[in-house]
C-alpha cells in the first residue's frame, strides 16, 4: 500500500514537471519575443513595405511578409482542405473500416507528417523545375500544402471516426446514400473538429520557413500575380535576425510578435466560429 | 400461403466470421400489425431486424445466404439498389440519433434527399409527421432550434417523425424504448399502436411486458434460431415449444 502510494506520488510529480517544462518554455519564447520585439514594433512595420537598405536599418516594413504570408498559408490551406477532406472522409465513410488499405494510408500520412519540411521544399522545387517555374507564390501554396496535407488529413480522420455509427445508420436507413450522408451529416457533425484542424495546419503553414526558402523566393513587394515570388514572415525574420545591427534584430524579434499576434487573431476568430457552428452537434 | 405480406424471410442464414448468429430462419411478417421479436440478449434479435434493410452490410465480415423479400423483391441481391429498399422502412434506434441540424431539418432531411424542394410542401411534411409522431405541439415554437436539444423521449420520437416522413410502409424498432423513461416510452408505445393501421411494424424487443402490451404477433428466437412464431395471443397463453413456455415463464433469460 505505502509503495503504491509513493509510485502514485513520483508519476504525479513527473506529469507535473513535464507540464511545467512545456508551458514555461511556452511562456519564455513569449517574453523574448515580447521583450525583445515591443520596443522595435511600429505601425511603419505593419503599413509598409521594405524601403531601400531596410534590412540595414533603414526605413519601411514588413507588410510585404505579412500578406504574402497570408497569401502563401491561405491559399495553401484552401488547397490542402480540397484534398484533405476528401481524403478523411473516404477512409470513414467509403471504404471498409479498418480494412489493409486503410491502415495502409493513415500508416503512411503519419509517415508523411514526420517528413522535415525542407524535404517538402526540395520536393516542390523538383517539381517546379520539371515545370520550367520559377519561385513563385504558387510554388510556395504548393509546397506548403503538400507540407500540411498529412496533418490535415490525420487530425480530420480522427475527429471524423468519432462520429457514431449508428448516425450514419440513421440517415442510410432514410434512403441516403454515402456521398449525402457523408456531406450533410458526418461534415456537420465533426464540423468544429474539422476546423481545428484546418486551423492548425494553417498554423504550421503560416509558420514554416524552409518549405517555401526554395519554392515561394524572397521580395520586398506585395505578389500580384500568382506566378510573382512573395516574401513569407519566416523568412522575413530569418533575414532580418542574420544582420549583424541591432536595430534589423530587434525588428527580427518585432516581425516574430506580428506572427504570433496574427496566429493568436485567427486562432480566436476559428474560436468563435466553431462555437457558433456546434449548436447542431449532437452528443 | 398465397398472400405475400411485405416482409418476407426465407432461408436467412447470416454468419460473423466463423460465428452463425441467424440459421435458416423462414418468416412470413404480417402487414398492419406490430410483430415483435422476442429472445435472450445474443438471440439474433437486432440481426434479423437490420437484415431487413441491410444495415447488416456495414457489419464487419458479414456473410449472408437466403433471401429476404420486401414486396417481392430480394433485397439481399446484390443488384437491388439498397437506398430504395431502405425508404420503405423507418428505423428506431435503441438510442436516438437526432441528425446534427435543427428539428425541421431532421424530419425534412429524407425528403429533401428524395427530391422534394418546395418549401410549402416541405412545411406540410414536417407538420404533418410531427404531429404524427406526437411531438408537433411541443416543438412548433422552435421548430428551427437544434434537434440536440429535445429531451431523449422528444428526440426518440423526432426519429419516428424523420422516418415517417419518406412515406415508409414498415416500421423497425430496435429496442426503440430501452434508453427512454416510462412515460416517453409510453408514449412510443402509443404511438405505435395508432400507426399500425397504416404501417407494418416490427419491433425487436427484450421487455416480455412490451411485447403483451403491443404486439399481434410474436417472434421467438433463441440462440440464432426461430423456435416458435405466431399471433401474440396463442404465444403467450398457448406456446407450442418448450424452450418458449421458459422464455415467457422468465426462466430463460
Amino acid at each position: 500500500m505505502e509503495r503504491r502510494n509513493i509510485e502514485e506520488k513520483i508519476f504525479k510529480g513527473l506529469m507535473l514537471l513535464s507540464t511545467m517544462v512545456i508551458l514555461s518554455s511556452l511562456v519564455l519564447i513569449l517574453l523574448t519575443v515580447l521583450v525583445k520585439g515591443l520596443p522595435y514594433l511600429s505601425l511603419a512595420m505593419v503599413t509598409q513595405v521594405p524601403q531601400g537598405g531596410y534590412y540595414l536599418g533603414k526605413g519601411g516594413g514588413i507588410l510585404n511578409a505579412i500578406v504574402g504570408s497570408l497569401y502563401l498559408a491561405g491559399g495553401a490551406t484552401f488547397l490542402a482542405i480540397l484534398l484533405s477532406l476528401p481524403v478523411a472522409l473516404y477512409l470513414n465513410v467509403y471504404s471498409k473500416s479498418d480494412s489493409k488499405f486503410v491502415s495502409a494510408c493513415r500508416f503512411t500520412f503519419d509517415v508523411l507528417c514526420g517528413v522535415p519540411s525542407i524535404v517538402y521544399g526540395a520536393f516542390g522545387f523538383t517539381i517546379m523545375i520539371f515545370f520550367g517555374m520559377r519561385a513563385s507564390l504558387l510554388g510556395g501554396i504548393i509546397a506548403i500544402a503538400l507540407l500540411i496535407m498529412p496533418m490535415m488529413i490525420r487530425s480530420m480522420d480522427e475527429v471524423i471516426r468519432l462520429v457514431p455509427r449508428e448516425l450514419m445508420d440513421a440517415s442510410y436507413a432514410l434512403g441516403a446514400n454515402r456521398w449525402e450522408t457523408a456531406l450533410k451529416v458526418v461534415v456537420r457533425q465533426s464540423l468544429p473538429g474539422i476546423l481545428t484542424s484546418i486551423l492548425i495546419a494553417f498554423g504550421r503553414g503560416i509558420g514554416d520557413a524552409a518549405a517555401v526558402i526554395f519554392t515561394a523566393g524572397f521580395t520586398d513587394a506585395i505578389p500580384t500575380s500568382l506566378l510573382r515570388p512573395v516574401a513569407t514572415l519566416p523568412l522575413a525574420i530569418f533575414f532580418q535576425l542574420g544582420v549583424p545591427i541591432p536595430e534589423v534584430q530587434g525588428r527580427a524579434y518585432a516581425s516574430a510578435l506580428i506572427l504570433t499576434i496574427m496566429i493568436l487573431i485567427i486562432s480566436l476568430a476559428a474560436r468563435l466560429l466553431s462555437k457558433k457552428l456546434t449548436r447542431h452537434v449532437v452528443k | 400461403m398465397d398472400y405475400q405480406t411485405h416482409i418476407s424471410v426465407q432461408n436467412l442464414n447470416v454468419h460473423y466470421g466463423n460465428q452463425q448468429v441467424l440459421k435458416n430462419i423462414t418468416l412470413n411478417i404480417p402487414d398492419r400489425k406490430i410483430t415483435a421479436i422476442i429472445g435472450p440478449s445474443g438471440c439474433g434479435k437486432t440481426t434479423l431486424l437490420k437484415s431487413f434493410n441491410r444495415l447488416i452490410d456495414s457489419v464487419e465480415g458479414v456473410k449472408i445466404s437466403g433471401r429476404v423479400l420486401v414486396d417481392d423483391e430480394n433485397i439481399l441481391d446484390p443488384k437491388t439498389e439498397v437506398t430504395h429498399i431502405r425508404k420503405k422502412m423507418g428505423l428506431l434506434l435503441q438510442k436516438p440519433y437526432p441528425l446534427p441540424m435543427s428539428i425541421y431539418d431532421n424530419v425534412a432531411y429524407g425528403p429533401r434527399i428524395h427530391g422534394i424542394k418546395n418549401k410549402k410542401r416541405l412545411d406540410e411534411i414536417v407538420e404533418r409527421f410531427l404531429k404524427k409522431a406526437s411531438l408537433w405541439d411541443e416543438v412548433k415554437e422552435r421548430i428551427n432550434q437544434p434537434a440536440s436539444m429535445l429531451s431523449v423521449g422528444q428526440q426518440q420520437r423526432l426519429c419516428l417523425a424523420r422516418g415517417l416522413a419518406v412515406e415508409p410502409e414498415i416500421i423497425l424498432g430496435d429496442e426503440p424504448t430501452s434508453a427512454l423513461d416510462p412515460q416517453s416510452s409510453q408514449r412510443i408505445e402509443q404511438t405505435f399502436v395508432e400507426l399500425k393501421q397504416d404501417y407494418t411494424i416490427v419491433i425487436v424487443t427484450h421487455i416480455l411486458r412490451q411485447a403483451r402490451r403491443m404486439a399481434d404477433y410474436v417472434v421467438f428466437l433463441y440462440l440464432g434460431e426461430l423456435i416458435e412464431h405466431g399471433p401474440a395471443w396463442d404465444i403467450f397463453n398457448h406456446p407450442k415449444q418448450a424452450l418458449t413456455r421458459e422464455y415467457i415463464k422468465g426462466l430463460i433469460s
